[in-house]
């Protein structure tokens, strides 16, 4: 029944509260920064909310089952990782050994959901969109994971979110050692890259491919998307912030910290999205593959060596 | 070679604001051929000049182009003036090089800040934008519009500038270039900028010539050809100033010349503004003689050319325009084929295309809910132009009101 409760409550509700103001916090500090004005705090609920009030289009060709039902799938995933995130921060003694691994095969769904979704919208700029997709997915996932071992390794070889949040809790944050340090950067990378954002938002490229992947959507399975991805904007620097930063507190003023630690996050990944023009696919490969993935075995490497 | 995608631009897509459609022919991410159709916007403004009278039709050309609103009168006005041979006025002839240039400071910061759209850079979108808001206030106060001037004639200009205007301007026309050093550090030092165009949609120095490539899209590729400097006009043979060429034909060398002719311009309207003669600023034209005239001048996308033929009646008998972009569009086949689709946008974009200059159609919508008449629209200009004046060379003073 608890678990129900977090599903509902924490999972959904309050990721996705969480979600829509840090996206109004990402479009206001990218309005003040480019002389603009910026949308009011409710913008990205009313956009939400007028979204699920049209109609809904499946494209002729399209395959009905997988287009409906692929937003659904990202969706559904980003609900479970977030419940599993906020149990381990309000409950880390609570938590299963091994939920680490299912958080980073869970994170891979809803780049998953927008490849079928993008396929299976039978549009030529969709499928170019989704095979772009792909090929970022192959390209952020190894120092992606490369990056996560350095949390695991300095935890103790623990495969347990809560052991390395305790771990942190002992002997500071993780960030603050050398390891850590280069581990993050890679992972800020790869995150800003599975939020599709620029420098890397080559599969939805807008002026490029129009959208790409979303091209064909309309109304609610739009909404769904979006809300996912907004829902990814909390998530995914909420992974960050238990693997590196000592997570959320709720004990003393440690939720003031936990509050500036997301909202820093947040600020740092939109000042990347507006200072650099995106970049094409290969270049990210290539950039994944070389630097990144050099950068992430050397942190794995000092972790190793206790640094 | 394995099955080929075609995949479409346009004619209606968020890559250009006008409907043009280009046909990619695609292998995996490579294109392998384009085929460009364009002429949704035919407007037969040329039949159009031919039933108006000769001024008339200063204001119809000028209504070619949103943004080259200078470039087609001005083109025009040579021509007639090329029928009767006559010599404008040296007042006339700086005050047109002001507006001029002006309209290439515009110009390439609204292209600059296209490029950085089209490569997903909105904050450099959003900047070069702001500055060229400046320099369209500066236009609305030496003419009273911020675009379509309406400042030429045959024979001359038709407003002059006031002596008591020009120190607010040239104030206000210094507080960008701080700002515009910045957006330059930014734009042309960036690494990652580099790796979008450095070496992409190559226009090599002979294919640039091959397809008559005009204006900056042909000096990036090393081809001096500027026709302030190889048939003065106006008073571009009394200021001191180089072409400015760049070797490698790229879409960063053409970024980077029209950067560079941004400061130019900038220089070239200050000087012009402190060294106005005092003399007439209209020839007054009474007739004009049968005969055939040729206007060309050096628009912000290369050569604007014009031919006017005059059978000794008040309309022109003839009107010929040739858009500097109708000559660049051919250009694509030589620089996206074998690049990717990616950067298939960047290139396309990089000649800085204007396409209702090249066909040449006007719109007007009454759709809204308030009309106002002329009179009203009038008296809304004049107050706006009254505002920015007494502001003054205060820059960023827009973003104050809009909290």
């Amino acid at each position: 029944m608890i678990y129900l409760i977090y599903l509902i409550i924490f999972g959904f509700f309050l990721t996705a509260l969480i979600g829509l103001f840090a996206s109004w916090v990402d479009r206001k500090v990218t309005a003040r920064v480019q002389y603009r004005v910026g949308p009011p705090v409710l913008q990205p609920l009313i956009d939400l909310v007028k979204l699920l009030g049209k109609e809904t289009m499946v494209p002729k060709g399209a395959s009905k089952f997988s287009f409906l039902a692929a937003p659904l799938l990202g969706l559904g995933s980003v609900i479970l990782v977030s419940t599993i995130l906020w149990f381990n921060c309000l409950n880390p003694q609570r938590t299963f050994i091994g939920d680490i691994i299912v958080v980073v095969y869970l994170l891979v769904l809803p780049s998953l959901s927008i490849i079928i979704g993008g396929f299976a919208s039978a549009n030529p700029l969709a499928s170019i969109g989704s095979s772009r997709e792909m090929k970022l997915v192959l390209s952020y996932e190894l120092p992606f994971l490369l990056a996560i071992l350095v949390p695991v390794i300095q935890g103790g070889f623990t495969l347990r979110l809560g052991e390395i949040l305790t771990y942190q809790v002992q002997n500071g944050v993780i960030l603050g050692s050398w390891s850590g340090f280069l581990a993050f950067l890679v992972i800020l990378m790869c995150v800003q890259a599975k939020l599709a954002l620029v420098p890397f938002d080559i599969p939805e490229a807008e002026t490029e491919i129009v959208g790409g992947p979303l091209i064909e959507y309309s109304g609610t399975p739009l909404a769904v998307y979006k809300l996912m991805k907004n829902m990814l904007l909390f998530v995914l620097p909420f992974f960050i912030m238990i693997l590196f930063m000592g997570g959320f507190r709720l004990s003393g003023a440690h939720w003031i910290n936990g509050i500036l630690k997301y909202l820093g996050l947040v600020a740092l990944i939109t000042v990347i999205r507006n200072t650099n023009p995106r970049v094409r696919i290969d270049q990210a490969m290539r950039f994944f593959w070389g630097p990144m993935t050099i950068l992430a075995m050397m942190a794995v490497f000092l972790a190793l060596k206790g640094l | 070679m394995g099955k080929r995608t075609i995949v479409p631009i346009g004619p209606y897509h968020p890559l250009q604001e006008e409907p043009e459609f280009f046909t990619l022919t695609v292998d995996g991410e490579t294109v392998i051929d384009i085929d460009v159709q364009i002429g949704y916007n035919h407007r037969g403004i040329e039949k159009l000049s031919e039933r108006k009278t000769f001024d008339q039709s200063t204001f119809a050309v000028e209504r070619i182009c949103g943004i080259c609103s200078t470039s087609h009168p001005y083109a025009y006005t040579r021509a007639i003036e090329d029928v009767i041979g006559l010599e404008v006025p040296l007042r006339a002839k700086y005050i047109r090089t002001i507006i001029a240039e002006g309209e290439r400071i515009h110009s390439h910061l609204l292209w600059l800040g296209l490029a950085g759209h089209f490569l997903g850079y909105n904050t450099v979108y959003m900047w070069a934008w702001k500055l060229r808001e400046e320099i369209l206030d500066v236009m609305e106060i030496l003419s009273g519009n911020r675009n379509n001037y309406a400042m030429f004639k045959p024979g001359g200009v038709r407003r002059d500038i006031k002596k008591e205007d020009i120190p607010g301007v040239i104030k206000k026309i210094d507080s960008i270039i701080p700002t515009l050093e910045m957006l330059k550090k930014a734009v042309i030092d960036d690494p990652v900028l580099h790796a979008r165009t450095k070496g992409v949609g190559v226009l090599t120095k002979e294919e640039a010539i091959n397809f008559c490539a005009l204006g900056p899209t042909a000096r990036a590729s090393g081809i001096a050809r500027d026709l302030r400097k190889d048939c003065p006009y106006g008073a571009y043979d009394r200021l001191n100033w180089d072409i400015i060429v760049t070797d490698n034909g790229d879409v960063f060398d053409k970024a980077v010349v029209r950067i560079l002719e941004t400061f130019q311009s900038i220089d070239m309207v200050k000087r012009c503004l402190l060294s106005l003669p005092d003399t007439e600023i209209d020839a007054n034209i009474k007739n004009i003689p049968p005969g055939e005239g040729i206007g060309q001048i050096e628009a912000p996308r290369g050569e604007c050319f014009h031919y006017v033929k005059s059978d000794g009646t008040n309309r022109p008998a003839r009107h010929k325009i040739r858009a500097p972009t109708f000559m660049n569009l051919p250009t694509y086949k030589a620089t996206v084929v074998g690049e990717t689709i990616s950067d298939a946008t960047i290139i396309l974009a990089a000649i800085d295309p204007c396409y209702c200059c090249t066909e040449r159609m006007a719109v007007v919508n009454q759709k809204g809910k308030k009309l106002y008449n002329g009179e009203d629209l009038v008296r809304l200009s004049q107050a706006k132009t009254e505002k920015i004046k007494s502001r003054g060379g205060k820059f960023a003073a827009r973003t104050k009101g809009i909290k």
